[in-house]
């Protein structure tokens, strides 16, 4: 049992608010150490799953880019854009994002992410694009369209990746069965996939819409009191 | 052969920026916590760029040990702990400037954005095998970057100077997947995934296939919130739980399986420790709520998904 206090950690780090980065490599050093390995084999383990893992920072190559188009205007032109689309709301922007990135990721293209896409292109339309129809937001609105659009990347990415034969996901079930002596084919695992991809469209799309029901609903009456 | 060379060259790339961020605040005299961030980043290069450097010549005995690696790492967390990595001062554009370049490039200035998504695309298809995703990135950001310059006729030293402002903004949290990654490593080691799924299988009454269905779907959502991982936990919890439980008890493998790794999906929806799914993206929106900004609007989508994977596996595998 005594090898669970590193989630104990974590949890309590977590509500406490310490510092996160400190608090996860304080609960992999207790568990190693309660679990009985040595001060060397732990830190080393650390090290080299750091290093194996490297890829998930690449995203550090393409901040250039972004940094210098932002300088030039990429997101002012964004919103300019929206807000020449009269139909345009923020929640129906996220809903298209949503769909689309999800079809991408069924076919595999990694046609998303939030470096690439929310923030150059789809944030500065999403945020033109509500604050075309009610003025400057309040800070707590802001937040939720920030939130909601990192959200969809995530919905689309997860529930739409495994639709695709060769998506580490199926690679990844087709090896564990086998390890079960049960064999399956990749392609069946990927069509069964599909169901939930298709339900995390309606799903998102759903909450984004809402979102905007909401927002019409509070600045309607504000305006509605402005002109009384 | 090619592949590995050519990522090994990407993360010395990565390294440079991190190298650019640390001359950059060693010279900035008024740096609100000069050396202990300049330190920060310094020790980032120097695992990005050399820790498997003999890699670019295919030579992978040229390395940093790990063990070297692992007390930097230890040195990046007390350095973050004691809250000394700090953001320094930056040339940004005015919004005068922004909206008049703006008017000015016009629609153009999409064309490079896009390209980051686009080339990598192509990349990632004709040279899949070749290559690999990382690679198309790396080029994508490339083609990207020589766009950029090209359509906002930028300084080259505006651009690097962009990237590291945006790097340094996203501060120690962009070390935080692979800290993670690191945990789950220790984790698997001391054998913590084998005990809770022991502890969980305890609890699902014999001959319920219901029960089955919950505890399996549900596990898999908890402890890919422990792991901050489902493909991790989806190994021990299909083993511990799902083939004995569901499985066994006459469920289509082939459905089952496939909706137990999203239902372990849902949990990443809800869990601090996916840092690059869930507590990068509030550095890179610059939303305020570091910690629950983007999981507070996750978790109702993630509860209704998790009950729909309980009741299409339910009606559907078996």
């Amino acid at each position: 049992m005594i090898k669970l206090i590193g989630i104990l950690i974590i949890v309590v780090g977590f509500v406490l608010k310490l510092d996160t980065i400190a608090v996860v490599v304080g609960a992999g050093l207790i568990t190693g150490l309660v679990s009985g390995m040595s001060w060397n084999d732990i830190v080393t383990i650390l090290g080299k799953a750091f290093v194996e893992n490297r890829y998930m920072t690449i995203f550090i190559v393409s901040l250039p880019a972004i940094g210098l188009l932002e300088r030039y205007g990429l997101r002012e032109r964004a919103a300019y854009l929206i807000s020449r689309i009269r139909s345009a709301t923020a929640g129906r922007i996220t809903s298209l994002y949503l769909v689309i990135r999800t079809i991408s990721a069924v076919f595999s293209v990694r046609l998303g992410g939030h470096v690439q896409f929310i923030r150059p292109l789809i944030l500065p339309m999403s945020m033109g694009a509500a604050e075309n129809r009610y003025g400057q937001l309040e800070k707590k609105d802001e937040e939720k369209i920030k939130g909601l659009n990192a959200a969809s990347d995530n919905y689309a990415n997860f529930f739409g990746q495994n639709g695709f034969v060769a998506a580490g996901g199926v690679l990844l079930i087709v090896g564990v069965l086998k390890e079960l002596k049960i064999t399956v084919e990749a392609v069946d695992i990927a069509t069964a996939s599909l169901p939930m991809a298709g339900i995390i469209l309606v799903v998102g799309t759903a909450q984004f819409l809402l979102n905007d029901r909401r927002l019409a609903k509070k600045y309607q009456i504000r305006q509605n009191e402005k002109k009384e | 052969m090619l592949k590995n060379t050519l990522t090994e060259i990407l993360y010395v790339l990565v390294g440079l920026v991190c190298l650019y961020s640390t001359v950059k605040i060693v010279r900035s005299k008024d740096h609100p916590s000069r050396w202990p961030t300049a330190l920060f980043w310094f020790i980032l290069f120097i695992v990005f760029t050399f820790s498997r450097v003999g890699m670019i010549w295919g030579d992978a005995k040229v390395k940093i040990s790990d063990t070297v690696i692992g007390y930097l790492v230890i040195i990046l967390a007390v350095l973050s702990a004691l809250k000394l990595v700090k953001i320094g001062k930056f040339s940004e554009s005015t919004i005068e400037f922004k909206k008049e370049s703006a008017m000015k490039i016009g629609n153009k200035i999409f064309i490079p954005a896009l390209s980051l998504g686009v080339v990598a695309f192509i990349v990632a298809q004709v040279w899949a095998k070749q290559l690999g995703t990382l690679i198309a990135l790396g080029a994508a950001a490339l083609v990207a970057s020589i766009l950029a310059l090209a359509f906002t006729r930028g300084k080259v030293s505006d651009m690097v100077e962009d990237g590291s402002r945006l790097l340094e903004m996203i501060g120690p949290v962009s070390i935080l997947p692979q800290v993670l990654a690191a945990l789950g490593s220790v984790f698997a080691a001391a054998g913590v995934g084998k005990l809770i799924a022991s502890g969980m299988s305890h609890v699902i009454p014999q001959g319920n296939i219901l029960a089955g269905v919950i505890v399996y779907c549900s596990g898999m959502a908890l402890f890919t919130m422990i792991m901050g991982n489902a493909f991790a936990a989806f190994a021990v919890i299909t083993a511990g739980i799902g083939l004995p439980f569901v499985i066994a008890q006459g469920g289509n493998p082939v459905i089952v399986s496939a909706l137990g790794l999203t239902a372990g999906y849902c949990g990443t929806l809800m869990t601090p420790m996916a840092a690059n799914f869930n507590i990068v993206p509030t550095a890179i929106l610059e939303i305020e709520d570091k910690r629950w900004g983007v999981i507070k609007n996750q978790v109702p989508v993630a509860l209704v998904m998790l009950a729909l994977h309980m009741v299409l596996m339910y009606l559907w595998a078996f």
